[in-house]
């Protein structure tokens, strides 16, 4: 006990660390889940069905199996490249989330005030960009590693196209940078905190739309998904730089590639959706106060609409699980509604509410942009990135910077 | 012991690990994530000092650009496992005694300067006091050392031209 009085912010930390990895872990697994299910309704398909009521369970079936198959390592492998790269790709993809904040409640534990962000830094930005450009080594290291020629040749374009779009997403985010004048996650969502004529959010979205649409093509391509999946072109390439990997260590690789879809899409709020901030004026302002009730009117109706849809359905696990499901979101969506001095639930939970809500939409916008659009030749990706791409956000760049000179920014 | 010295021990072994691996190895790639071990390891020891955007460049420029790139070119051209030469072992021997000499020279000059004040040797006593926050670090090189910072802005973009005219001569 002694020890946690005196470390009470490492242990404080510890245990945050833990609830975010159980919390990104799960919400990766049901990413894979929501990103089949997505696709199958674009496609007029029905998904996975089966394994659970609508395939809830799918995810933890697909894991279980990837841990019992063979665990092949082909013998002209180099082992220690091998080994290394699926760790380094899934220990990096996570890494990056501990800089991202989720809201601007800090709460007391322990007796110490902790903010809801695993480390604060005053340099978070340039951190994060440090962590996720390192990660370039796993994928080049499993396709060099392999000894084969499938993912050598997957592994080489894949490394190209990442350091090629690095470029552009690095140069997409200066303009917000120069903006809000700081490296600070929070420093720059307080700068995009107030409306324009008491309604529209000054979100940097508007200022910055440029950008953002180089951010968002440049940070599709960076996590190596379609329209910009290249390297894993099967028609080509058999699976790219994962060829040779089997198990476990493939569900490390596509896990990583989730963690990675996490963090941009958490990025991108962060940067031109204003994080956590309401769309609406502050709750404190009379009149806006009902907004404090909608994480638990959400809850409320979802938990409605799981009961009806549950009994309406036509496997018998889901009439028995739906059912249970809504009740507890109803039960959960009642303790949101607490609200005042004693009871802070409804505010704090606020900033992660809307946080949550930008980045899910941020996802369902990439599942939807796959189940739409066709892959890209390999050549007008390159092309796409250098010529187009790296201008325009150079273009952006130049034009926030005369802005902020003349001091036109608003 | 605290946190801070396991940490600085760690990587200050790591550092010290990968600089003897990426000297030993045979294969170019091992050689080149050995270097980038060092390089880490340097920048958690930058971030313990309270540079935490030094740490960030060092990592982002060396470890994610400039090694991605050695990696890239490694795998690029399937380079075998290193030769060992005539010319090598000289190097080699050569090499050996003056790496001591330095390993010498710079125990000499720690302890000495330890032996004057009674504390370790920092950053601080030798160059003046180290600018703590991006904005002092970034005042600092566009006005004292604007100089410096534009020559090398000028080398970078001489060698840009230079990979240009290389590339250029390839395809005709």
């Amino acid at each position: 006990m002694e020890f946690v009085t005196q470390h009470s912010f490492l242990v404080v930390s510890l245990i945050k660390i833990a609830i975010v990895l159980f919390v990104v872990m799960t919400a990766l697994a049901y990413l894979t889940w929501f990103e089949r299910k997505v696709v199958a309704r674009i496609q007029s398909r029905w998904g996975p069905y089966w394994v659970g009521p609508h395939g809830l369970l799918q995810p933890l079936a697909d894991g279980i199996k990837f841990l019992f198959k063979e665990d092949v390592v082909p013998p002209t492998a180099d082992k220690v490249a091998y080994l290394l790269a699926p760790f380094l790709a899934l220990a990096l993809a996570l890494t990056t989330l501990a800089l991202i904040p989720i809201g601007p409640a800090s709460i007391g534990v322990l007796g110490q005030q902790t903010q809801l962000v695993i480390s604060h830094s005053p340099v978070a930005l340039i951190l994060l960009f440090a962590i996720s450009s390192i990660g370039v080594y796993g994928v080049a290291l499993a396709g060099w590693s392999s000894n084969s020629k499938y993912p050598l040749l997957g592994g080489l374009r894949s490394s190209a196209q990442m350091i090629s779009y690095e470029v552009s997403l690095t140069l997409s985010v200066v303009g917000v940078l120069l903006l809000a004048g700081s490296f600070d996650f929070y420093n720059i969502v307080d700068h995009q905190a107030g409306h324009w004529y008491h309604f529209f959010p000054r979100w940097e979205i508007i200022p910055q739309f440029l950008g953002f649409i180089c951010y968002l093509t440049a940070a599709i391509a960076e996590t190596n998904r379609v329209p910009f999946d290249l390297p894993e072109a099967e028609t080509e390439l058999v699976a790219g730089f994962h060829t040779e990997y089997s198990a476990f260590k493939f569900a490390m690789f596509f896990m990583a590639e989730y963690a990675n879809m996490i963090t941009v899409s958490c990025l991108a709020t962060l940067l031109f959706l204003g994080g956590w901030l309401s769309f609406f004026p502050s709750y404190e302002n009379p009149g806006w106060r009902w907004q404090l009730y909608l994480p638990a009117a959400g809850l409320i109706i979802g938990g409605i609409a799981l009961i009806i849809g549950g009994l309406r359905s036509v496997q018998w696990n889901a009439k028995a699980v739906f059912p249970v499901l809504g009740i507890v979101c109803i039960g959960v969506g009642y303790l949101c509604t607490l609200t005042g001095p004693s009871h802070p639930v409804a505010e704090v939970i606020q900033g992660p509410f809307w946080f949550i809500g930008k980045v899910f939409f941020l996802l369902f916008f990439y599942v939807w942009a796959r189940g739409t659009l066709p892959r890209f030749r390999y050549d007008q990706l390159m092309s796409f990135g250098w010529k187009f791409l790296l201008p325009l956000s150079l273009i952006n760049l130049v034009g926030t910077s005369i802005f902020v000179v003349l001091g036109w920014h608003p | 012991m605290s946190v801070a010295m396991v940490v600085f021990i760690v990587c200050g072994a790591l550092a010290i690990l990968g600089a003897i691996g990426l000297i030993l190895a045979r294969e170019p790639v091992h050689s080149a994530l050995s270097l980038v071990l060092v390089m880490v390891a340097l920048a958690v020891l930058y971030l313990m000092l309270g540079a935490a955007f030094i740490a960030a460049i060092q990592i982002l420029v060396y470890a994610g650009a400039i090694m991605v790139l050695f990696v890239f070119v490694i795998m690029l051209l399937n380079a075998g496992v290193e030769v060992r030469t005539n010319v090598s072992r000289i190097a080699f021997w050569v090499g050996l005694p003056l790496a001591v000499l330095f390993l010498a020279e710079m125990v000499y000059s720690l302890s000495r300067h330890y032996a004057a004040s009674g504390a370790p040797a920092s950053a601080g006593a030798v160059a003046g006091p180290v600018p703590a926050s991006t904005e002092e670090l970034s005042m600092k090189i566009f006005t004292d050392f604007v100089l410096p910072f534009e020559l090398t802005s000028i080398l970078i973009l001489i060698a840009i031209l230079g990979a240009l005219v290389l590339a250029k001569k390839e395809a005709s």
